[in-house]
Parts: structure tokens; sequence; C-alpha cells
């Protein structure tokens, strides 16, 4: 209520003379003025386009932003919804085209909010009942509109709780609705069934945002995660570069629970971690399919990159790349490309190609067993973290590493699920894959013979989902995007990504609006299965001690005991062991 | 409905004129008319209306009113020395019908019947006009009118209820606003009334 209304009520009370029906003026005026929150009326609308709301005398288009939950009682529903757009009105044409003496305060307040009103845009995403409190009357999707003239109000922060689920093992708090306390929660199971896509441009938060995530599952306890850590920044901490400070990883905030392993010990070490397994991969391990994926970051050629088929034809699995490597020169790879009948440039410049995998330390003649390891580790119910160290900066080696790892691991997966399904063996645990520059897996040209693009494509059916982090979504081919449940975006500039992004959304012109105008920090648009409706989120802070305890305690002990040791005492002596040395 | 005191001291003159929409007034004391837009009632019915009006004439319209004053000082002199002169004119007010009484409710629109001829006229009182104009429907009936003073009399009407309201600049706005919810189609008209109410 505005001041201005205030007086108003103060003139009326004041007067002489008190009696019914005045009162029942006076009650009016109340109900139009004073009920928490008022908005406006609706007065026009679809159900495609949404609704527009007229504010109220009362109520200035500055209080109102992009994004803002708004609930619409209708008659027999409350709607609930978002506001998409903000409009200035009039009610008369010529308004703007008069010379009126708007230097006057009287006469623009008079104006204000009658001649000249605001207008907002609301997308009614969800019905609720109109008394809350009924559990099994849960919010769902809205099919109709409120009536004209139906109130709208902002959304309270009950009506939020409503939406979003409460805080507890089953719902992750991701973070606040934009200038509003209330905490917005993820549903996990839903998260984890799908595969989830973070997406942003550099520096907008998505490394924050996928902590968030993991820790989310990690609490859920809903699935095992493997994260491809190409920068080593979710296992031993990373480095926030807007505030030059060191912000903890998992392995930090969950000792005992999460593992990490790495491709480059030293770098591991320098940096203070002291990983669990160190990654080593034979290059027996390494199958054709892996040099066909390579095939851009090597620059070879598609006969090139085929020919790898014919070597392993002629070595056997799991010895030709050991072979070929050894071959003494060229004149030998030419005589070999004469004998498996393939261009003897291709065969060479494959060759070439391949020799600068000698340098990656983890390559080792004898296999590795690391996909075994980490499969352990995982059925443990682990998080595991592979860190990538110096070859984090080598795509090549990303690719190579994350492809081959989590083929031999979907392999298992399979193996294990259709034993199951045989009823030989117990079904295995859920897990989701954690890949940044996803579109280097995902582009249309190679996500079809990726382990990836099969993942992102089979979905749940084996238990394996993916969590694809990237910032150009629209390089990822639309057959992958489409198949992502949740979500997650920050600040996109680029058309194209945009529109990748919300494809296939509901309401995504209205999306648009809102996507265009978040903030480059600490904001995100979550939308899809994990969240009853599309909301724009202040993501929750991480990297402060409150934020780590809160975070460790996880939701259930909260409520048990807000001063609770977060940790055990073994917990505790093994995460000072590892922050020694 | 406040009836307050001294009623009978703001008694100005009676009904000699009535129509659905409104009635005259005779004043008792020639040139003491009610001003412009100010508020007066009849006895019972309690009829309001808003003085749009006043005028004063001689009582015989065949009569020509002469000057007479040539060679006088002061214009008191001149009905000293032609005392028959406050006998041969009369004042008259007009005013438009903005609401009655009806049992224990105010309305703010027409009443069925127009005040009866000779009811009493009173002028209305601070709290009168304060508590009629808790509502604020009456400004229709006035911009509704079809006088070419309507608007002129809208806005001498809020000036003049403002000075009786205890809080007069917040009786302006919300007068503001309630006008510009009744003119929100035509601006030019609402700014123009709008200029001769702002503070």
């Amino acid at each position: 209520m505005t001041d201005d209304s205030m007086a108003d009520f103060g003139a009326q009370n004041g007067s002489a003379g008190q009696n019914h029906q005045h009162n029942q003026q006076q009650d009016r005026q109340l109900v139009n003025h004073q009920e928490q929150g008022f908005l406006g009326l609706v007065v026009e609308g679809s159900l495609t386009q949404g609704v527009e709301v007229r504010l109220d005398q009362g109520t200035s288009v500055e209080n109102i932003k992009a994004g803002t939950f708004v609930t619409i009682r209708g008659s027999q529903y409350r709607f609930f919804g978002v506001a998409t757009d903000i409009a200035l009105g009039n009610s008369d044409a010529r308004l703007k085209h008069l010379p009126l003496d708007l230097g006057d305060p009287f006469i623009s307040q008079a104006l204000l909010g009658t001649v000249a009103y605001g207008t907002v845009s609301v997308f009614p995403n969800l019905v609720m009942p109109l008394v809350l409190g009924d559990d099994e009357a849960a919010p769902a999707a809205a099919k109709t509109i409120p009536p004209q003239f139906s109130r709208a109000y902002s959304a309270s922060e009950a009506d939020v709780a409503t939406v979003f689920g409460r805080e507890d093992e089953r719902h992750f708090w991701i973070g606040n609705p934009l200038d509003m306390e209330a905490k917005l929660c993820l549903n996990l199971d839903e998260l984890v069934k799908r595969s989830i896509g973070v997406f942003g441009k550099s520096g907008t938060g998505k490394t924050f945002l996928t902590r968030l995530l993991l820790v989310g599952i990690l609490q859920g306890g809903q699935a095992s995660s493997l994260i491809f850590d190409m920068h080593s920044e979710y296992g031993h901490g990373g480095r926030d570069s807007d505030r030059s400070i060191m912000v903890k990883g998992l392995k930090q905030l969950f000792p005992s629970q999460v593992s990490t392993f790495t491709l480059d010990e030293e770098s591991s070490r320098r940096r203070g971690s002291t990983p669990d397994e160190i990654v080593r991969i034979g290059y027996g391990e390494i199958e054709p399919e892996d040099v066909e994926l390579l095939r851009e970051t090597l620059n070879l050629s598609d006969v090139a990159a085929s020919a790898a088929f014919n070597l392993e034809q002629k070595f056997g699995a799991g010895k030709w790349m050991e072979a070929f490597l050894n071959l003494k020169d060229r004149a030998a790879v030419f005589d070999l490309a004469a004998e498996i009948q393939v261009q003897p440039n291709a065969l060479g410049s494959l060759y070439n190609r391949l020799t600068r995998l000698k340098r990656f330390g983890f390559l080792v003649n004898d296999s590795g067993r690391a996909a075994a390891r980490i499969i352990e580790h995982l059925e443990r119910g682990k998080q595991v973290v592979l860190e990538f160290g110096r070859y984090g900066d080598d795509l090549t080696a990303y690719i190579l590493v994350s492809n081959l790892l989590s083929r031999r691991i979907h392999d298992a997966y399979v193996r294990q699920k259709e034993e199951a399904e045989g009823g030989a063996g117990k079904e295995p645990r859920p897990l989701v894959l954690v890949i940044e520059e996803a579109h280097k897996f995902l582009s249309p040209s190679v996500a079809p013979q990726t382990i990836f693009g099969t993942i992102a494509r089979e979905l749940r059916k084996y238990n394996v989902t993916l969590m694809v982090i990237d910032q150009r979504p629209s390089v990822i081919s639309s057959e992958v995007m489409s198949q992502v449940g949740t979500r997650l975006t920050c600040a996109l500039d680029d058309e194209r990504d945009i529109e990748a992004v919300l494809a296939g959304t509901s309401g995504s012109r209205q999306l648009r609006g809102v996507l265009a105008r978040l903030e480059p920090k600490q904001q995100a648009l979550i939308f899809g299965h994990a969240l009853p409706m599309p909301v724009v989120v202040h993501t929750r802070e991480y990297g402060s001690a409150e934020s780590y305890a809160q975070l460790s305690r996880g939701p259930m002990r909260e409520s048990a005991g807000a001063m609770e040791s977060p940790e055990t005492p073994e917990e505790r002596l093994e995460r000072e062991v590892a922050e020694l040395f | 409905m406040v009836d307050g005191d001294g009623l009978m001291s703001r008694r100005i003159g009676e009904v000699v004129a009535a129509a659905s929409t409104s009635f005259v007034g005779q004043c008792y004391k020639l040139n003491e008319g009610p001003p412009l837009g100010s508020f007066v009632r009849t006895g019972s019915p309690v009829v309001y209306g808003v003085v749009y009006q006043v005028t004063t004439e001689p009582l015989d319209s065949s009569r020509p009113v002469l000057a007479r004053g040539e060679g006088l000082e002061t214009e008191e002199e001149l009905f000293r020395n032609n005392p028959q002169l406050s006998r041969l004119f009369t004042t008259r007010f007009e005013a438009l019908i903005a609401g009655f009484w009806e049992g224990e409710a105010c309305r703010q629109f027409l009443p069925p019947l127009p005040p009866p001829v000779h009811s009493f006229a009173y002028a209305c009182s601070q709290e009168e006009v304060t508590q009629f104009t808790e509502s604020l429907e009456f400004i229709s009936l006035l911009l509704n009118s079809g006088l070419p003073v309507a608007d002129e009399l809208a806005g001498a009407c809020l000036r003049g209820a403002a000075s009786a309201q205890a809080d007069g600049p917040a009786f302006l706005s919300k007068a503001g606003r309630a006008l510009a919810g009744q003119l929100a189609g035509d601006v030019p008209r609402l700014s123009a009334i709008l200029r001769r109410v702002a503070p």
C-alpha cells in the first residue's frame, strides 16, 4: 500500500460520519489496496500467450521484475506463473501526443495508474487448489487460464514452497527465486532419471552450478556420478577467479563419499590433492572407434580414421595400436598399407598423428584396468572425480580418455542390467556421467559414433545418464538436446545458443525474454523434469565457510540439529591428513 | 447523516423550482447566494446539490434596472438613498442534484423525485461535505450534466470540498484519480480539469 492511499484512509477514518454504508465502502477499498502483494487484475490473455495483468494504482511497474512469480486467483483454481514481460499502457492513445503539464506532481500522480498504467504479462504454468493444505491436490500443468478480472498477487514464500517443494532428501535446494527468500528445490529423482544440461557462456557460473548439482546428487544418494574433470575443479577445489579465492571441491566436503582418480599424479600432488587412484590406460584399450572420435582434434581424414578398423582386423583387437606404433618408419607403414589394402598416405598420416599420443604419460603398454577400478568405486556408492591435470588442456586426451572409459563403463552397465533383467544379479546403481566441452562429443557429426551420443539417446534404459556442461549448446546435436531432461542455463549471448537451449520447450518465446535478461553472475534459468515450471534462480552460495557447513550437513541432519558436526571423527581425521599432506 | 449544530443558521432559502436533475433555490438575502461549486441540500427529503449558477435579477423582469449612483460617493450611499432596491431584486441559485439520502444510505445518483417546491435549502457544513465526499461517484453527474461550465463546476466543487477536509491534499489526490478514472478516454479534458483542481 502506498503512502498516498494510506493518507486516503487517514482522511476517511478521520471523518465525522461513521455508518454502515461507509464502512462497506471502506472495506471495498481496503480489499483493493491493502492485500499483501496485490498487483492488479487480469484484463486479457490467451493460453498460448499468457495473460495480461493491469497493475493496480498502488503498484509501480518498477516493483515487478521479469521472472518473478505471480499467483492469480481464479474462481476455481489458483494459477501460478511467472512474469515474462512488462509494458506501459494507456487508456487514451492521444496521451503521448499531448503537451501535458507533467511537471506538476499532482497531475502526473492522477494520471499514473489510471490513464497511464503498467501491465505485466504473466504466463500461468501451473494450477493449484484455491485453498492450500490439501497435499493430494498437487500443482498441475495449467491447461486453462484465469477469467478476466481475476486478482493477481506476487507469489508468497508459501506458494513457492508449495510449487517447488521443501528441502528434504528428495529435493535439493539449488537457489532462491529472484528477490525472495524461499528455497527452490530440484526433484533429485527426476533430475537423475534423464540427462542434464548445464549451459552458459564462459564465466557465468556453470562450474559452481555443476558443483551444487553434484552435491545434490551425492546427498540424495539416488545415483553415483563420474566426473571427467577437465580443469581439476571438482575434486580438490578450484579457483574462483572473480573473488580470487580457492573454493573447496567435493572431496574436501565429503571425504568419505568421493574418490579422486587422476591422470596426472604430479599435478594433483602439487595442488595438495591426494588421489585415491592413478589412472593408466593401455594402448590395447584404445579402439578404432576412439580414433574415429579423435578425427577432428587429430585432423585426420575419413579414410585415415577408418584405416584403424583395417589395422584392428589385421593385428587383432587389443593389439593393433601397439603393433602399429611399433612400426619403425614410413617405409614399413607403406608396406603395411599395401598388405591391408589401405591408401598409403592415409595410413601414413594416421601413423603420424597416433604417434603424438605417445607423449601422454598415462598411456602405457599393459592394461591399466582403470575402468574396472572406477566401476568398483562407483558400485560402492562413491562419486568419482577423474582429474586430468595438465592433460585437461589437451582436448585429444580429454576426448580419448572420457570416451574410452565411458564406453567400458557403459558396456559393464549394459551387461549388469541385462543380467539383472535375467534374474542373475542386482540392478546397476544409476550413474551420471559428467562431461565438459560437451559439444566436442555431441556435435551432429560425431554424436552418432560416440558412446555419449548412445547414452544420451538410450536414456535411462541402462541406468546411465549424462550431465553435459557446455557453452555452445547450438553445436550439440539436436537429437541429443531433445533428450536432455533438465536444463540449467546461465547467461547466453548467441541467438543460436539461446534457441538451441529453449528448443522444444513450451512457452519458449516467453522464456527467451527471461533468458536474455539473466545477470551474468549467480543466475540461471532452470527448466525441465526436475522442476514443475521454468524458473530463474539466484544460485545458492558456494564458497563461504557457512555454505560448506550447510552443504555438507545436508537437509535431513539440518532439521535434526543445526549445530551437529557434519563429519564423524574418522572423516575429520582423514580430511585433516589430506589437507596436511 | 450529520445535521450538525446550527442547521437553522445555515438555511439560505427555499426551493422554488425543481426538476429531476436540478433544482432552483431562492435566497432569503440579496447577494448572499451559495458559492459556485459548493454543496447545498434540502431539508426533507435530503437531496444534495452542487451549485452551478447564481443569479441576481429584478423580481419583475419587465422593469429594467437603472443605474442610480451617479454623483454618489459610495455604493452603500446608493442603497441608503433607495431603500426599495433590496425589495425589488432577488438572488437565486441553481444546483445540479448530486445525491440523496435513502433511509440510512447516502446515494450518489439521481433521486426518484426532485425535492418538493418550498423545501428549505441549506448550505452544507464542513462535516456534511466531508461525509458526502467520501465517495466521489457524484463527479460523473457533474461531468455528464451537459452544462457548458461542467468542467469549471467539477473543478470548483472539488476545490471547495478539499478545503472542508482534514487532509485536503490527500483528498485532492484521491479526487484527481477519480477524475482520471471518469475521463480516462479524454485526456485533454481531464488535464484541463486537473489543472483547475491542482493545489
